[in-house]
Formats: structure tokens, sequence, C-alpha cells
């Protein structure tokens, strides 16, 4: 809903610092995930994904999340699905060029990330293409079996 | 400035050391020239003369054409077709590559088959939403964005794979550019974009309209500030603007167009408002070739192709250096043939 995302931008620090905890748990409970079987839990992982993050962001499950790194701002509800910041096409007021009554994500991305703890910088990061196989799958998921792996094998 | 071994077309000139094309245009850049680039609208035409008939009107007064893909969201003659006519006769052209109307697997086809034809330079751009131009019922891909795009073209040039990694067996080579608008929102932010897409591989850029000197002087500071100057060259985008009222039109209704009101009073005062539209183009040239950094033009004269050949000669940017065209050697040839 829109105006429940433009809400989490402006409660970006607060979603920001509950989801690095909710990560923090999450990568805790690998050992379980591992034992229940990845593959079993996507499913309803991604449907609880999708309703929580739908709600607050917008989501549209591209499965690689970057939140993070916009602000709380999802990059996927820009018409043309750019991932490392705004066109030339803002309008003079900020909205997009597309859809005029939509403020432009990445204006929003930035004042989102204003008020994240070095989110300004994260925002700099380049964000590659996109793998258009992950549409759908739980990008919590994904990140908790990276995040275990990267610390098992450090 | 004239270079030695340039050139007969369809013979590829060699690419100088620290270059990563054969291209003129980047050398002009390379050997610390103010270029002029332009943009050629492509015909609503499968006559290759009509093309060419729009190419002629810049000879000897640009260093590169610009070649649209589909721009405003509009159907014409593809970029790449153009650009494979046009270095046919060896003019130096810049083959935009939009992310609106193909995926991954076609553009990279496009930037082999672009540089297979000749084609040295490619501009790297997001491409405007589909709702802009004729075919609002037409499906958006945007597989890709600008940025990515950069570093998929940049791999297949330098670590020679596709993004899958695949070999390419004969790497594209390409000086690689990008689009930035110094005067759209977040002004602050601009020149961090622009840092992201030379860090992803853009060698130049060409900037959009610019009619307000203040904000490009100070997105230029901050270029500078982030230590781009040398890592890019960065053409700053022009274009006359034929009356007050095509000018208050195009601020409505171009995304992305910031035309300050002293402009637009200064055209509405005017006898000539078309005149008073060039000079004010060949004034904004003259600033911008002040403002450090700037290391060229982008003339974009949409439908008034014509005077850009006036807006160059009497800015006297080209210092009286004559850029390249197909005839423009032709009598020194014979000459030459005469002595010998």
């Amino acid at each position: 809903m829109y105006a429940v995302r433009l809400w989490s931008v402006r409660h970006a620090r607060g979603l920001h610092a509950f989801y690095g905890g909710f990560e923090a748990l999450l990568v805790q409970l690998n050992g379980l995930f591992r034992a229940l079987g990845y593959e079993r839990i996507e499913r309803p992982t991604a449907a609880v994904e999708k309703v929580v993050k739908g709600l607050l962001f917008d989501c549209r499950m591209c499965g690689q999340c970057v939140l993070s790194s916009t602000g709380m701002s999802c990059p996927m509800n820009c018409p043309k699905t750019l991932r490392n910041g705004p066109c030339g096409g803002v309008r003079a007021d900020g909205n997009c060029e597309v859809k005029p009554d939509m403020r432009c994500v990445w204006l929003e991305a930035y004042h989102g990330s204003e008020r994240i703890p070095g989110g300004v910088e994260s925002m700099s990061k380049l964000q590659l293409a996109v793998d258009q196989r992950l549409q759908g799958h739980s990008s919590w998921l994904r990140v908790t079996r990276e995040k275990s792996n990267a610390r098992a094998s450090p | 400035m004239k270079f030695e071994d340039e050139p007969v077309p369809g013979y590829p000139l060699p690419i100088l050391p620290g270059h990563t094309s054969p291209g003129r245009f980047e050398r002009v850049l390379r050997a610390g020239g103010f270029a002029v680039t332009t943009e050629l609208a492509p015909p609503d035409s499968a006559d290759p003369e009509d093309v060419y008939k729009r190419a002629r009107v810049f000879d000897g007064y640009v260093d590169a054409i610009n070649a649209t893909d589909g721009s405003g969201a509009n159907c014409h003659m593809s970029s790449l077709a153009v650009c494979a006519l046009l270095t046919r006769v060896g003019y130096a052209p810049i083959m935009q590559i939009s992310c609106r109307d193909r995926n991954r697997i076609a553009i990279q086809g496009d930037i082999l088959g672009g540089a297979a034809m000749g084609v040295c330079n490619m501009l790297c751009l997001t491409g405007d939403g589909v709702q802009a131009g004729d075919h609002p019922q037409a499906k958006p891909v945007f597989d890709l964005d600008c940025v990515s795009l950069l570093d998929i073209a940049r791999t297949q040039r330098d670590e020679r794979h596709f993004q899958s990694g695949r070999k390419i067996s004969f790497a594209p080579r390409v000086f690689l550019g990008a689009a930035e608008n110094p005067s759209a929102a977040p002004h602050v932010w601009r020149p961090q974009r622009l840092a992201k897409k030379v860090a992803a591989g853009a060698q130049f850029i060409q900037t959009q309209y610019c009619y307000d000197l203040a904000l490009l002087r100070g997105f230029m500071d901050q270029v500078e500030a982030l230590g781009l100057f040398g890592k890019v060259y960065i053409l700053a985008g022009v274009g006359p603007l034929r009356s007050a009222k095509a000018a208050e039109w195009m601020r409505n209704n171009v995304p992305g167009m910031h035309i300050p009101d002293a402009i637009i009073a200064r055209l509405s005062g005017a006898r000539d408002q078309a005149l008073e539209g060039r000079t004010i183009c060949i004034e904004l040239i003259q600033a911008m070739r002040e403002i450090r950094g700037v290391s060229g033009v982008h003339i974009m004269a949409y439908r008034q192709e014509e005077s850009v050949a006036e807006i160059v000669e009497r800015s006297g940017i080209l210092q009286g250096r004559s850029p390249w065209y197909p005839e423009r050697d032709a009598p020194q040839y014979s000459h030459r043939t005469a002595a010998s």
C-alpha cells in the first residue's frame, strides 16, 4: 500500500535496526532450517515474506532484496526497476516520470537512507543485473544461507 | 587536430596506447581536444539515403554522431542499423543502447554486432518509459538498468566473456559512455550516481540539456571533489530553443528538462526567437568551455539539425579544427596522386 510504503521510509531507521536483529536471529536458526530442509521451507517462508514485505514496502519479491541500500524504499516499485539510482526523468515536483502521482522511489530512497547510519553511502554500492530466476523466492532464506555459509568458511 | 592514419572506411585504425577503441572520438578526447557531438534523429523509413542525408548536415562540425535508440519511446529505424550505415562511409557514430526494449541476451549480441560493424562508441542508457512514446501499449523490458548494462558491456570488452561466463573470442573494442542529468533531483546525489557509472565502466558522459549553468557548475565541483576528473570525459548537453512557447512546452512535457524562467523571458522578449535561441545556445557553449572538467559539448537540435553547423561555427569551439567527414580529404588525395 502506497501510504504504508511512505511510512516505512519515514521509519527507515527503526525498520533497519529491527531487520538487523531479525537477520541475526535467522542466521542463528540456520541449523534448524538445514534440518527441516531449505527447499521444504522455501514456499511457506516466501508466502510470509510476501505478505509482510508486501504490506510494508509494496515488495515485488525479486528475491534479491536491497532495501538496506535503498533507505527501505523498494527499487522494484520504480517503473523502470532501476536498482542503481534515479533516472534523469524525475519531475520538478519530485514525482515519477512514468507515474506522475507517485513520488520517485529513489528520492524516497535518498531520504530513507539519510535516516540509516551509513545509508547514503550504501546507495553507492553497485547493484549488478538481477537474476530473474529468483523472482518469487525468499530473500530472507537466501541471505540466511549465504551468511551462514560465509561464517562456516571464512 | 587531424590524425595521420584516419580513416579509410572499413579499415580499422590502430588502437593507441591507453585507448580502448580504435575510434576518432576517443582520440579527440584523450588528446585534450574540446569534442563536439550531436544527435541524429533516425528516420521513419527503410531508405539508407534518409540516414546519410541527416548525417551530411553535420559534415565538418562534429566529432561523433549519436544514433538514438527509440528516443522518447517512439519507434524509428534502429540505432544499430543507423550506426552500421554510418560506419560504412566512415562516420564515427555513438550507438545508444536503451534498456527499455531488449533484454540482456539481445543487448549483448548487439554490442558484438555493432563493434563488428565498426562502431567504436556506445552509450548505455536506461531509456524513457513506454508511456512517453507512440506505443504506450508496449511491454517495457528493463531487464538491465544503465549501470548493470555498463558493467556487462565492460565485462564483454575487458574480460572477454558474456554475463553467463561464456567466452568471447574477439572482444568488442569500444569506448563506453553514459548519460547524466545535473538538473534533476536529488541534486546532491547526482555526482555520486555518476561515480557509480564510472565504477561500472563509463569512460565518457553526455549530460542532458543544461540551461542552468549554476547547477552544472555545482555538479562539476562535486564531480571533481569525488576525484573523477581524469577518469571520465564529460560532455555538457545543449540545444537551441526554437521559441519561448516551445521552451515552455519542453519544460512541461520532456522528462528531466529544466529551463530557468530567465531563459524563457529572454526568448519571449526577442524579435526573432529562433535566432535568440541559437544565440543563447552559443553563449551556453562558450560558458561551458570555461567550466573545469567539461571536455566537450553534446548538441541536441531535434528538428533543427541544420542549425548545428551555425552554432558550432559561431561559437568558435572547434578553434579552426575540421573534424573528419567523408569528402574532407578528397582534394588532398588527388593532389598527392598527381605529385607522385
